[in-house]
């Protein structure tokens, strides 16, 4: 009988490790509550590396305000960010709150995965968001997620290269022609300096495609347009660049943030960034400043947005919108966004906003402002990653020369196409 | 060295009992198996019978890991083996397999020969030798990355020195696969080669010594005797090789991310990509099952074929 009850014994045994493991993991996605308090997890991914102290000056304000939250922030690296989010939900340890960019968001919003935020809103005062922002988070009528930022894409150039070179800055007048030309100047492949850095990717040619004056989409979005005359002249624009007045992909290898790294080393003119990178270009040893991109039949810079959202699995939907409110609309977080030039708070208070052309550098903030006068909203389907994944390897192809620009345009359609049928 | 000194005392039979009869098929025996058995039942179960199962259903379904899944039968195999990029991906894996295989093995064997030989500082070589099979392949591929980095990789930099100019390596669709193949090979030759030394060793000197006093060259030697009775470790190595093969992933997704232009994206990464970029898991479970479909062939055909090449001293 000894022996019987030695293997029960070891089979419960067993039974009870499986369990306490799969508790285990399961116990970091609930919000453990010790004296009343309440653990509220945020996931981002626009604030390492440059913010972090940033973000937790608006933490810590907020838990002044709601002493019983505790706000426990993760973080990971944009490239990572999507895939460890959708692992978390799909593990059941999602997030209580986490951001979410506005390409992202319709997946996110339609899967049924996001809290609508009316429910459990402490009140519906929405005249402090910029309201076109606030309608972007909006789908089927319902608040899905409150805007917390935006950003732009503006031209970084290095002052002192110009200067040096004896070409003249930048202007907001400046066509794609102007640009190319002072990119030619400029390069000295010598030096290792080059003229001009624009990623051939899916991000660069939606928008340069709108500032040759095509679309994307077709209007009902259901065929793609791109492969138009515009289309090639976007795409040659882009590819043209390589190898010219811009590294190659071998040059490139691969290394994470070159382009930054070039820039910063004072041995890139000019650089098509985002304005996310004015904290991280303080105290580089160069005069630099920004203009509004240069168009071609028509003006058009990038706005990206990033919102707030919470799970709809959160065992803590009241505090989880006090949290998503408090960094999206709060005087606290408008403040610290503008002070770091932490891209820009999306409020509509303009007295606000003013305050982001206080700083000194770059001496022409207000191009951020005039960038937004023209926007390109990237294109949003159900199976966006594939979508940005062909065009981007098209792309490619024709900057390294496989294809023509035509082909790559036709092959990227096809696909495009097939997404979308 | 006498003979009779080599055979060993047979050990003192221990005395027969007939109070507690011990039969090998008995409960009591089966409880202590199993008992022993459950601390890597466990695990085994939990990390690999469970999700295969769970890997299976999910198969069945079409899931982007965030909405409910949806139920769609085998419409997941189906879409798989039409789909162009499946194929590509299969084809790939199969090209670096014909490549791989071959450089490892016949890379192995020579350094098992050769450290099997009295040297200096054998067992050091041994040892340097397998150092990158114990090395993260995050490592590995990244030195080799740099190594083999079209504009500044000192690779191409010494072919420079003699005038040639070197392969656009992981950048040129048609030299990634082999760049890929290089860095396996040269991290896995360790591994061959310590199975191949062992097999070696075990092989006994008096066959070598009888062949050279019939007069035997030193290539008939290698080929008639020590190649027929290192079968067993070859077919080992082979049987792990093609598997490894066919689970190639860590090196392609850090060298080449499947690039360029999709030239080396092989299964596996075509498994993580529907998954956590395209929010696919179904189909990615269906493509799961299908190599392992594939896998599962390939060494039961391999299992079949070793009676007419395995020689068992």
């Amino acid at each position: 009988m000894s022996r019987h009850i030695k293997i029960t014994a070891a089979v419960a045994a067993a039974a009870l490790l499986a369990t306490a493991c799969s508790q285990g993991s399961a116990t970091r996605g609930t919000t453990a509550e010790a004296g009343g308090k309440v653990t509220l997890r945020y996931f981002t991914f626009s604030a390492a590396p440059d913010h972090v102290k940033d973000l937790d000056t608006i933490e810590k304000a907020f838990e002044k305000e709601n002493p019983n939250v505790d706000v426990v922030v993760e973080t990971a690296p944009f490239d990572q960010y999507f895939t460890k989010l959708q692992t978390s939900i799909a593990g059941g340890t999602a997030p209580d709150t986490f951001e979410l960019n506005y390409e992202n968001f319709v997946t996110y919003a339609s899967a049924g995965s996001l809290l609508d935020l009316a429910t459990v809103a402490g009140d519906n005062d929405t005249s402090v968001y910029a309201q076109e922002s606030l309608n972007a988070f909006k789908r089927d009528g319902k608040q899905y997620a409150l805007p917390a930022s935006f950003s732009t894409v503006v031209l970084f150039y290095n002052k002192d290269l110009f200067d040096k070179a004896g070409v003249p800055v930048p202007t907001a007048d400046w066509t794609w022609a102007d640009e190319q030309a002072a990119a030619e100047k400029l390069t000295d492949k010598k030096k290792g300096v080059y003229g001009d850095f624009q990623p051939v990717q899916f991000f660069e040619f939606y928008k340069t495609l709108k500032q040759a004056g095509g679309e994307f989409l077709s209007a009902d979005g259901k065929k793609s347009a791109f492969n138009s005359p515009q289309g090639v002249k976007a795409a040659t624009w882009l590819v043209s660049k390589v190898g010219k007045t811009m590294p190659t992909e071998a040059e490139v290898g691969g290394t994470a943030d070159y382009d930054t790294n070039l820039f910063k080393s004072g041995k890139l003119a000019m650089w098509h960034n985002g304005i996310w990178q004015f904290a991280g270009l303080k105290d580089v040893p160069f005069e630099w400043d920004v203009v509004v991109e240069p168009g071609d039949a028509a003006k058009a810079s990038a706005v990206f947005h990033n919102a707030v959202a919470a799970s709809s699995t959160t065992k803590h939907g009241k505090e989880a919108w006090a949290w998503a409110r408090f960094l999206s609309a709060s005087g606290t977080a408008a403040t610290t966004r503008i002070r770091s030039s932490w891209e820009l708070p999306p409020v509509s208070d303009q007295q606000v906003l003013s305050g982001y052309l206080k700083d000194p550098k770059p001496a022409n903030r207000q191009a951020v402002f005039d960038s937004l006068q023209a926007i390109a909203l990237p294109p949003v389907i159900k199976r966006q990653q594939e979508m940005q994944d062909a065009v981007t390897k098209e792309l490619s192809e024709a900057a390294a020369g496989r294809k023509s620009v035509e082909e790559a345009l036709k092959a990227a359609a096809t696909e495009v196409d097939a997404l979308l049928g | 060295m006498s003979v009779r000194q080599a055979i060993p005392q047979a050990p003192p039979k221990a005395p027969v009992t007939h109070a507690r009869p011990r039969r090998r098929g008995g409960w009591r025996y089966a409880g202590t198996v199993a008992l022993f058995l459950l601390p890597s039942l466990v695990p085994l179960t939990l990390y690999t019978l469970i999700p295969m199962v769970g890997s299976f259903w999910t198969s069945l379904h079409e899931w982007d890991l965030i909405t409910e899944m949806r139920w769609v039968g085998l419409g997941n195999y189906i879409e798989l083996v039409g789909d162009p990029d499946t194929r590509a991906a299969f084809l790939h894996t199969l090209y670096f397999i014909a490549g791989y295989l071959p450089l490892v093995y016949l890379g192995g064997l020579g350094l098992a020969v050769l450290l099997n030989r009295a040297m200096p500082a054998r067992g050091l070589l041994r040892g340097v030798y397998f150092l990158p099979v114990i090395t993260s392949w995050v490592v590995v591929a990244l030195m080799w990355k740099w190594l083999l980095n079209p504009a500044s990789g000192i690779v191409n930099w010494a072919l420079g020195l003699v005038g040639v100019s070197g392969p656009g390596w992981w950048t040129d669709p048609d030299w990634a696969m082999p760049s890929i193949i290089l860095a396996s090979a040269w991290k896995d030759l360790g591994f061959v080669m310590i199975i191949l030394l062992a097999g070696l060793q075990a092989i006994p000197r008096e066959y070598q010594e009888a062949a050279m006093v019939d007069g035997a060259t030193a290539w008939r030697r290698f080929r008639h005797i020590t190649l027929p009775l290192l079968s067993p470790s070859t077919f080992f190595v082979v049987v792990i090789s093609l598997i490894n093969g066919f689970q190639v992933f860590d090196q392609v997704q850090i060298m080449t991310g499947g690039g360029p232009g999709g030239a080396t994206q092989v299964v596996v990464s075509q498994i993580y990509d529907l998954t956590f970029r395209y929010g696919r898991a179904g189909a990615a479970s269906a493509l799961s099952w299908l190599l392992f479909a594939l896998v599962l062939l390939v060494t039961i055909v391999q299992i079949r074929g070793q009676k007419r090449w395995v020689t068992y001293g």
